[in-house]
C-alpha cells in the first residue's frame, strides 16, 4: 500500500538470475507494502528459483514470449488480483525504486506515467541511428500524447487502474510495440501520459546491445512498429475505473511443477 | 490497355487487403512488413509491365515477364517454407503447453488429497 493505493510492481525477466533476487530486494526495503511479481519469460537458468526465494510471487511461462508477451501476462495479473497500480520495473536493475513514490504521486492527474532518461536527470547517452530512431519517436509520439515525451522506450512506466484493465486485454505483443505501441494506443483512447524524469543506473548484471549494424536495423523497425500503430484502430476504453471485481481468473499459487 | 487495368486493379486490391487486416491488428508486423513489400513492388509492376525487361535482357531472360514469374515462385517457394518453419515452431509450443497442463493437473490431483 503507497497512499491506501495496491500497488503491484511487475519485473519481466528472462535470464536475469545474476541480478533478480537483488533488485527484488532493494525494493522490498525501499518500498515497504508494495507487492512484487516477477514473470519469468521461459528463463534457461535460475532466475524463478531465485525470485521466488527473493520473497516475490513468480510467474513462470514455459517459453519465451518477449517482453511484450510477459508484461501482457502481469498485466492481467495486476487486472484480477484488484491492484490499483501497476508498475513496469527491469530485471537488470537499471531502474531505480525510489523514483516510484514519484511516478504514482504523478498518477493522481495522468493515467500512464513514464521514468524517461534524457529529461535532464543522471547521465545517460546514446549516439548515431540510436539516438534518430529515439528523437523520431520523441517528436512523433509528444504531438499524439500531446505532452512532452522525450524517452518514449523506457521500460520504467507506471499505470493506474484504467490503463491496466486496457493492457490486461490487448497489449501488444511485438518486438517494441510494448513500448512504443502502447504509448500511441493509450494516447488514442483519450488517456493521459505523462513523462517524469528519473536517473537510470549501470546494469547490475548483463550487457546492453550496442552496435551501428543493431542500431540502424533498430531504426528501421522503430519507424515500422510507429507507421503500424498510427494506422491501427483501436478499441474504446471501458468508459469509468471499474469497482473492485471479484477475481475472475485466480493465477498465482507457487507453480512449483513448473521446473 | 485492358491487361494494365486488370493488373493495377489486382494490384491495388493487394495492398488495401493488407493495410486493412494490419489496422485491424490480424496480421503481426512481420508478416505485414513482408505482404506491404510485396504489393508496393508489385503495384508498379502491374502499370508497367515493360519496366522489368531490360533487368530480364541482361540476365538472359526473354522477357521481363517471365522473370516476374520466374522472381514469383522462387518467392512463394520461400514464403512456404517459411510458413513450414513457423507451423513446426508452433507445433513444438503447443506440445511444451500440453506437457505443462499435465504437470499443473498432477499438481493439483496432489494438492487436492493432500490436505
Amino acid at each position: 500500500m503507497i497512499d491506501g493505493k495496491k500497488v503491484l510492481i511487475i519485473i519481466p525477466a528472462w535470464n536475469e538470475a545474476g541480478s533478480i533476487a537483488d533488485v527484488i530486494h532493494e525494493v522490498h526495503r525501499e518500498l515497504p507494502g508494495v507487492d512484487v511479481l516477477v514473470v519469468d519469460d521461459g528463463s534457461g537458468d535460475s532466475t524463478s528459483v531465485e525470485a521466488r526465494k527473493a520473497g516475490a510471487e513468480v510467474l513462470r511461462l514455459p517459453y519465451n514470449l518477449g517482453v511484450g508477451g510477459a508484461m501482457r501476462l502481469g498485466y492481467r495479473y495486476a487486472a484480477d488480483h484488484g491492484y490499483d497500480v501497476a508498475l513496469q520495473v527491469d530485471a537488470d536493475g537499471q531502474h531505480d525504486p525510489r523514483y516510484v513514490p514519484q511516478l504514482i504521486a504523478v498518477l493522481a492527474d495522468a493515467d500512464l506515467v513514464i521514468g524517461a532518461r534524457f529529461a535532464g536527470v543522471g547521465n545517460y547517452t546514446v549516439r548515431g541511428p540510436r539516438r534518430y530512431a529515439m528523437t523520431l519517436l520523441a517528436v512523433v509520439l509528444s504531438r499524439i500524447a500531446r505532452s512532452p515525451l522525450s524517452d518514449t522506450t523506457s521500460g520504467f512506466r507506471a499505470a493506474n487502474r484504467r490503463v491496466i484493465e486496457l493492457f490486461a486485454r490487448a497489449y501488444p505483443v511485438e518486438y517494441l510495440g510494448d513500448t512504443i505501441e502502447t504509448v500511441v494506443h493509450v494516447a488514442r483512447a483519450g488517456l493521459r501520459v505523462v513523462q517524469v524524469p528519473v536517473a537510470m543506473r549501470a546494469r547490475m548484471a548483463g550487457t546492453p546491445s550496442q552496435s551501428v549494424a543493431k542500431a540502424t536495423f533498430y531504426l528501421g523497425r522503430a519507424a515500422m512498429v510507429l507507421l503500424l500503430a498510427l494506422i491501427r484502430r483501436y478499441e474504446p476504453v471501458p468508459p469509468a475505473p471499474a469497482p473492485a471485481r471479484e477475481e475472475l481468473h485466480p493465477v498465482g499459487g507457487d507453480g512449483t511443477a513448473l521446473s | 490497355m485492358r491487361l494494365t487495368i486488370l493488373t493495377g486493379v489486382t494490384g491495388l486490391i493487394l495492398l488495401v487487403v493488407v493495410v486493412e487486416l494490419m489496422r485491424r491488428r490480424q496480421l503481426r508486423e512481420k508478416y505485414a512488413a513482408l505482404w506491404i513489400v510485396v504489393a508496393l513492388l508489385g503495384l508498379p509492376l502491374a502499370l508497367f509491365p515493360r519496366l522489368p525487361d531490360a533487368v530480364a535482357g541482361m540476365l538472359g531472360v526473354v522477357n521481363g515477364v517471365s522473370l516476374v514469374l520466374f522472381g514469383g515462385v522462387v518467392f512463394l517457394v520461400l514464403v512456404s517454407i517459411h510458413l513450414s518453419w513457423e507451423l513446426s515452431r508452433l507445433e513444438e509450443e503447443t506440445r511444451v503447453l500440453a506437457e505443462e497442463v499435465a504437470l499443473l493437473r498432477a499438481e493439483t490431483a496432489q494438492q487436492r488429497s493432500e490436505p
